[in-house]
Formats: structure tokens, sequence, C-alpha cells
């Protein structure tokens, strides 16, 4: 089995699966898939949405159990009925969504559940000393005292990266650690999983960013609809390559050809001196067919503005005019009525009814069009819903089963669905292809450079640049609930994005 | 390393325990839960047919109808509430608010229809209440109709004084409910028409739509264009309604009404509509499955009295289904997610 970096002398194996296979219901999602993750590595699992690596990872750390196939932990056959099982042969898991209690503090956090403690006492001297011997060893800065939910998403996830350490855990299972994570948090985290593995510890990295995969680990594995592709060292691979084995084909170009903007359209949006909690004094406009992009680091307020031109968010000060209109009051439904549309940040928690059908959650902004004294004519709804489901292309057949049922791009397109049905002159998205896999994104990629095309301004929030810099015409910066930045043409690239994002932070350090 | 397609076959013992697995697994997520209580229901009624001459007659079971008329009614509308998210606690209270309101107006020589009207309306007014104090005051519904429940049962007492409120003189108050349509007491009759109503009004109307919809996911719902506080207020609405036309019902069909003692039936409702199979968290439900609850609880008293059990046991064997009802769905959920 190839698994050893250049150069570097063969490592002990320390966890192995053996033709690991998982149903859920009658669905295959894993297929006799057998890896090895050695000592002092970082071992990385790519794939698709559905490819099954988040279950090979729960797998691992005892959070599910296989339906056949083998565990074998230095060598010894192992099953792990829960998490503690594993925990106790070494292994730990940081999930996507962390788990801190956020009311208990940084340090009570970390030894959650395995306190140092007397006939059921917990001695917190001991508690306080142990901890800061444990972050003082992996050079983190994490305030003992603050409760664990007042802190970022990055230092939470340090307080699981401590939990795991804490419990002399030797291979770490992080399924998307960086997917929340700002930049700078994210080069941070880069540099602990390094020294993890220095200090010999193994991590298991489930990834959606392929930069990072390259960047950090020293094997990856390639799984697609639960079956294991191949595992080859990192130095092997790059994008491109891995993108093929994921899709089991070769990627087009990444974005398609920005629609041609008319020198004299007139402007759809426009927005003057806005300020709500989180924003302050932000002014742009946007044109008929003009795709805006809307950058900045997490936390600079780009969600909070574009919540409050939808009005989801009430507004303090500040106009919102629609092709020349002021949009008046804070309901959406206004916003709706008059042709100003937003797709959700989190399709989960703010887009979706995950247990209603496809149907209903494609028609639930529209529903009056297709009733009559209020009762729904649930024929002339479903076709009218099909039909826009089609022009969005969502796969996977019965409209009339649970929406969560679908893959993350197709509920992403179900979003757009609905929005369409209301025929919008503008649309706000805010990171449309956020947790969807390669092949969807390019067709959302492909469904907003189309809608533009058609006409409608399109206000574009994501955090990954080249996306903003592959579909913009223009790109506004934010940074500190403020719009920093205003990008055309030649000036739109990566470095003067972040240069621009970062710049108000040093500005305003100064100024204090 | 190559892709590796080929599956060890697992020993035959492993795949039949996966197969059973995954079959129950797709049943508690589909059919098996979409049926919930009808097996249990259709149990019990084959169950009591055999065990009992008396059960399976027409009188029997109108009379099982006619005393549940109130009932079905405040549950039907109780489920549009649990839909939408909320909960309503004041039902009890509201139903002897109403039953007392239109039986003093009565004792009043008030026209018996107007009676009965603003009984009703007494009950709308104080779902409107509660509705709005439950949204736009950010008062979670649960304390919202608690404390409600409380001032609507002082009301009560204000006007009947503690008493019994005895309408034997006034014989034509029984009209709403023993007027005999097709050999049926128009009690039932009312029960059968709010129930078709409100069924209706929640599967196939805009406003039903939206309150799964609320119930569902209100952030989701408000970013849509829901108005999801209004939506809610008019289940409250609705609530109040029903339990206040309940309370007449009542009042008319044993010529008296009182205004305490009626939290026992909030809960009877409540019990009803979970036994059913309609979430407690929102968002899931329908008023058939309340239906087929409602009657199951009143299968299990019927059966004790029928066959003469000990009716210390039937309030056992009723807590004891709740946990079942509300246990299997927290698991099917938990399945599904």
């Amino acid at each position: 089995m190839a698994g050893v970096a250049p150069g570097s002398p063969s490592r002990r194996v320390f966890v192995e699966l053996r033709e690991i296979g998982k149903h859920f219901g009658g669905v295959r999602a894993l297929d006799a898939v057998s890896i090895s993750v050695e000592e002092g590595t970082v071992h990385a699992l790519v794939g698709e949405n559905g490819a099954g690596k988040s279950t090979l990872g729960k797998i691992i750390a005892g959070s599910l159990q296989p339906d056949a196939g083998e565990i074998l932990a230095d060598g010894e056959p192992v099953s792990f009925r829960s998490p503690r099982e594993a925990l106790a042969a070494g292994i730990a898991a940081i999930a996507q969504e962390l788990l801190v209690v956020p009311r208990l503090s940084v340090a009570e956090n970390v030894f959650l559940g395995a306190e140092p403690r007397r006939a059921g006492w917990v001695m917190r001297g001991s508690l306080r000393r142990r901890f800061d011997a444990l972050a003082t060893e992996a050079g983190f800065g994490l305030p003992a005292d603050r409760p664990a939910g007042a802190l970022r998403t990055a230092e939470q996830q340090q307080i699981e990266i401590l939990r795991a350490l804490a419990r002399d855990a030797r291979l770490i299972v992080m399924d998307e650690p960086s997917a929340a994570l700002s930049e700078p948090d994210t080069v941070r985290l880069h540099e602990i999983i390094r020294s993890l593995t220095q200090a010999g510890k193994s991590v298991l990295l489930v990834s959606h960013f392929l930069r990072e995969v390259l960047e950090l680990a020293d094997t990856v594995t390639v799984l697609r609809d639960g079956k294991l592709v191949h595992t080859k060292p990192t130095a092997e691979e790059s994008e491109a390559t891995l993108i093929q084995a994921m899709l089991g084909r070769p990627l087009d170009a990444a974005f398609p050809p920005k629609p041609s903007l008319r020198a004299d359209a007139p402007v759809a949006l426009s927005v003057r001196k806005l300020t709500a909690p989180g924003v302050s004094d932000a002014s742009l406009e946007v044109r008929a067919g003009e795709i805006v992009g809307l950058a900045g680091l997490i936390g600079a307020g780009r969600s909070e503005l574009v919540r409050a031109i939808y009005g989801a968010d009430r507004r303090k000060d500040g106009e919102v005019e629609l092709t020349g209109a002021r949009l008046e009051g804070a309901a959406p439904l206004a916003s709706l009525r008059r042709g100003l549309a937003m797709i959700p940040e989190s399709r989960k928690d703010q887009g979706l009814l995950l247990s209603r059908s496809v149907f209903e959650n494609v028609t639930l902004s529209h529903l009056g069009e297709f009733s009559r004294l209020g009762v729904v004519n649930r024929r002339a709804e479903r076709s009218a819903a099909s039909q826009v489901l089609d022009r969005v292309a969502v796969k996977g057949g019965d409209y009339a089963s649970p929406v969560a049922a679908l893959s993350g791009g197709n509920q992403q397109k179900v979003l757009f669905a609905r929005m369409l049905m209301c025929g919008p002159r503008v649309l706000i998205a805010d990171e449309p292809t956020r947790g969807v896999d390669v092949g969807a994104k390019r067709a959302i990629y492909d469904l907003l450079v189309g809608l533009a095309g058609q006409g409608m301004g399109v206000l574009l929030i994501s955090s990954e640049v080249e996306e903003i810099l592959g579909l913009s015409h223009r790109v506004l910066v934010m940074s500190r609930g403020r719009l920093v930045a205003e990008l055309r043409g030649e000036e739109m690239t990566e470095s003067a994005i972040l240069a621009a994002a970062f710049a108000e932070k040093t500005a305003e350090s100064h100024a204090a | 390393m190559t892709t590796s397609t080929d599956t060890t076959p697992a020993p035959p013992e492993l795949d039949a325990a996966q197969t059973l697995g995954g079959r129950v697994q797709t049943l508690a997520q589909g059919r098996w839960r979409a049926a919930g209580i009808v097996f249990p229901f259709l149990m019990l009624f084959i169950v009591l047919t055999i065990a009992s001459s008396s059960f399976a007659t027409k009188a029997n079971l109108l009379n099982i109808l006619d005393q549940q008329s109130a009932t079905l009614i405040i549950a039907a509308a109780g489920t549009l509430v649990l839909v939408s998210g909320g909960i309503d606690l004041s039902v009890g209270s509201i139903y002897g608010l109403s039953g007392v309101v239109a039986a003093e107006l009565a004792l009043h020589n008030w026209p018996v229809g107007l009676a009965i009207l603003v009984g009703v309306l007494v009950g709308l007014a104080a779902g409107l209440i509660n509705g709005v104090v439950a949204t736009y005051f950010r008062i979670s519904a649960l304390i919202a109709t608690l404390a409600m429940s409380f001032v609507l049962e002082g009301l009560g007492s204000l006007i009947t004084q503690g008493n019994l409120l005895n309408l034997f003189t006034h014989q034509s108050f029984s009209d709403l409910t023993r007027t005999s349509i097709f050999t049926v007491d128009s009690s039932i009759w009312l029960a059968v028409v709010a129930v078709i109503v409100l069924g209706l009004f929640l599967a196939r109307t805009t406003t039903g739509r939206y309150m799964y919809a609320a119930g569902g996911n209100p952030e989701a719902a408000r970013i849509a264009g829901v108005r999801v506080n209004v939506v809610k207020v008019i289940s409250f609405m609705l609530s109040g309604a029903a339990a206040g036309l309940a309370g007449v019902i009542d009042a008319s069909r044993v010529l008296s009404a009182q205004s305490q003692d009626n939290s026992s039936l909030t809960f009877t409702v409540l019990a009803g509509i979970v036994v059913g199979g309609t979430s407690i968290l929102g968002g899931e439900g329908a008023v058939w499955r309340t239906v087929v609850g409602v009657l199951f609880i009143a299968l299990i008293g019927n059966g004790y009295d029928l066959l003469g059990l000990n009716p210390l046991y039937e309030q056992i064997t009723l807590g004891v289904l709740m946990i079942l009802a509300v246990g299997l769905d927290a698991w099917s959920r938990g399945r599904a997610a």
C-alpha cells in the first residue's frame, strides 16, 4: 500500500480498515472500503457529497457501526460501539458542528467527562493546572475561565482539539475543520495540524477544500459513491487529478463565461447609507444583468448587510430602492412582492422545510398563485413546480418525497426554484455553493450566470475568493460592517480582495 | 491501489440482520409512521367487538361519539396549533368560560342562538389574546396559555360565583345538540363538520400550508415570505373558537355549566393529539390522526366500562400509551435525521 511520503521512512500503521461496508436503509453508503492510517501523518478523505467520506470518518470514530468489514488498531481487531470506546482506543473526532457546552468555561469543556475528581467532586485547582500544561504544550492561547460560548468558532475548535489531546488521542478525525473558519484561522488550523503530526499523532482529514488537502495531507484517499477509487501519496496528486477521480470524468472549465453587461443597463437595486445591526453606512448599486460579488472575512457583516437589504432583519437607517421604487417595511414578504429575492446563507436553518415535500418547498413563497379563495389547487401547483424544477435541473426523482432526501446541491437548486417562481428582478445569493459538491457547484454557477444573462441583477456572497472572481462583474469588499473597497476589471484579484478585507483592520488599529 | 469493487459476501445471518434493520428503518421513516395509531386503533376495535357483544352496536358507538364531540372539536383545532409550533393549555378554561357565558345569557332569557354565538365569540377572543401574547409579545405559548387559563377560569368563577349553572328550566338550550338528523344527534354532526372543515383547512388551504412551514422552520418560513406570526395567531384563534364551541356543546348536552375543574380536558385533548402522532415540536401532523387518537383513548375508556375492568388501570394504560406514542415520535425523528 502506497502511503509513504517521498523521502520519509516507512511509518507504522495505527488504524486499518478492511472491506468496510455500511447501509442506510436501502442506500449503500460504503462498499468494501479499505484504508490504513499511519502514525504521524495526515490522511485525507475526499469525494463529492454523498461519496461516503463523512460516514467513513464516523465509523472510525465509533459514532457509526459498520455492517461489514473489520477495524484494526495496532494490528488488533477492534469494534467500537460508541465514540467513548473509540476514544479509549486513542481515536477522537471533531465534528463539523462543534460540540462545546456554551456556559461551561474553556477548561471545563476540555476536561468534560474526564474531570479530575475525588469522591464525585471536581478538583478545580488540578483541572486548571492540567489545562495550563496542556494548552502550553499545544501552543494554544485560550482563555481558561471564559465561557466557551463566548469564543469564536476557531477557538471552539481548538477546545475540541485540546479535548482530544487531553484524552491521549493518537488519531484525530476532523470533518471539514476549516469550512466555518476565516482565512487567518484556517492558516492557524493548518499549523496546528502540522504540529500534531510532528508530535506523532495522526489526523484523518475529511475536506472539501482540495487546496487544503494538497497542502496538508501525506496521503489522500478518493471515494466515489461509497467506493474506494484509490489511495495515493499526495505528491502524486493535483487538483485536476483529484477532481477527475472524484467525478469519474474530467471537469470542464470551473466557471462559465460571464454574461456580457450592457453599458446602459439600468440600476435594479440601489442601497443608500444603510445601517443595521453589524452594518454601518453601506451604499451600493446592482444593475440589471450584473453580478456583483460581495467579499470579506467571516464576521465582516456580509450576511447582515444582505439580510437588512432583503428585510429579514430590521434596518435602523438608510434606504433600499428596487428599480426606482423605495422598499418600505421590514417584512420579507414586501421585498418578494416587489421583486427582490434572497437565497439565505444556511439552507437547512433558513431555507428549507426539511420534512416537507420538494413541491411544497418550491411553491412556499408563491402559493397564492395556485390558490382560489385560499384553497390550494394541487394539480396546478405541481405542474408549475415541476416546470421550474426542470429549469434548475434538480435530479433525484420523487418531488413528493421530503426535501431532506435530496443531496446538498439539489437542495440548493430547490431554493433557486422557489426564488424563480417569484420572478425577481434582483437576487441575493448568500453562499449558494456552501456544502455543495464539485459537480453541483458548476450547475449553480451556470444558473447564476444564466439568470444574469436574462437581465436579473445578482448580489453574490461567497467565502471562496475564486468564486467571486470567476463570476462577478464587480467586487465589493466588506470589513467590520463597512464596505471598504470596490474593485472592477483589472483590479479584481485575489490579493486585492484580501488586502482590502484586512486593510480596514490595520487602519482602525492605527486610529485607536 | 486500484478500485476494489468486488465484495466479500457477508455471513448470511449478518446479511439478514442488515435487511431487517434496513426495513425497520424505512418503515419507521415512511409508511409505518404515516399509519401511526391506525393499526392499534383497529386492533382495539376488533378486540372489543369480540370481547363485548354490546360494543359494536349503533347505540354504543353513537354514545361514544356524542361523549367525545367536544373533545374532538377542541383536539382538531389544537392540532393546528401544534403543527404551527405552538401549544394551547387554556382550552379547558376557555371551554368552561364559554359554556358559562352562554348558559348565563340563556338564563337571562337571551335568544338561545345568540347566547351560543356569544359563547363561541368569547372563545375566539381568548384565542386572539393567546395568539398575540404568544407571538408579538414573545412569551412562550406554554406560559402564555397557562397564565391565560388561570385568568379565564377566574373570570368564569366571577360569573358563576363558583356555582354550577343549571339550565333545566331552559330545555330549548339542548336543541343545539339533541336535534336528531338522520337518527343521529346534532352534537355528533357538529363534531363531524368541525373536524372535516378544520382537516381540510390544514391540508388544503394556503394558511394550512403556512402552518406546517411556521411550525417546521419558522426562520425559513419568514424568509420565504410567510407571515409566521399571523399564521400562529390564526391557529390560536381557531383553537379558542373551537374550545368555545365545545364548551357550549357540552353545556347543551348536560344542560349545565361550571367554570372550574376543566383543566383535565386540556390534557385529554393534548393526549389525543399526541397519541394520534402529531408532533409536539411542530411542523408535522394531521387532523385525521387526531381524530383516531382521541377515539383510541375513548375506546380504552369504553372498553373498561363494558368489560367491567377496574377503572383505576384505565389511567395507567393511557399514560403508558402516551409515553409510547411520544417515544416513537422521537425515535423515528432521530432515525430520519
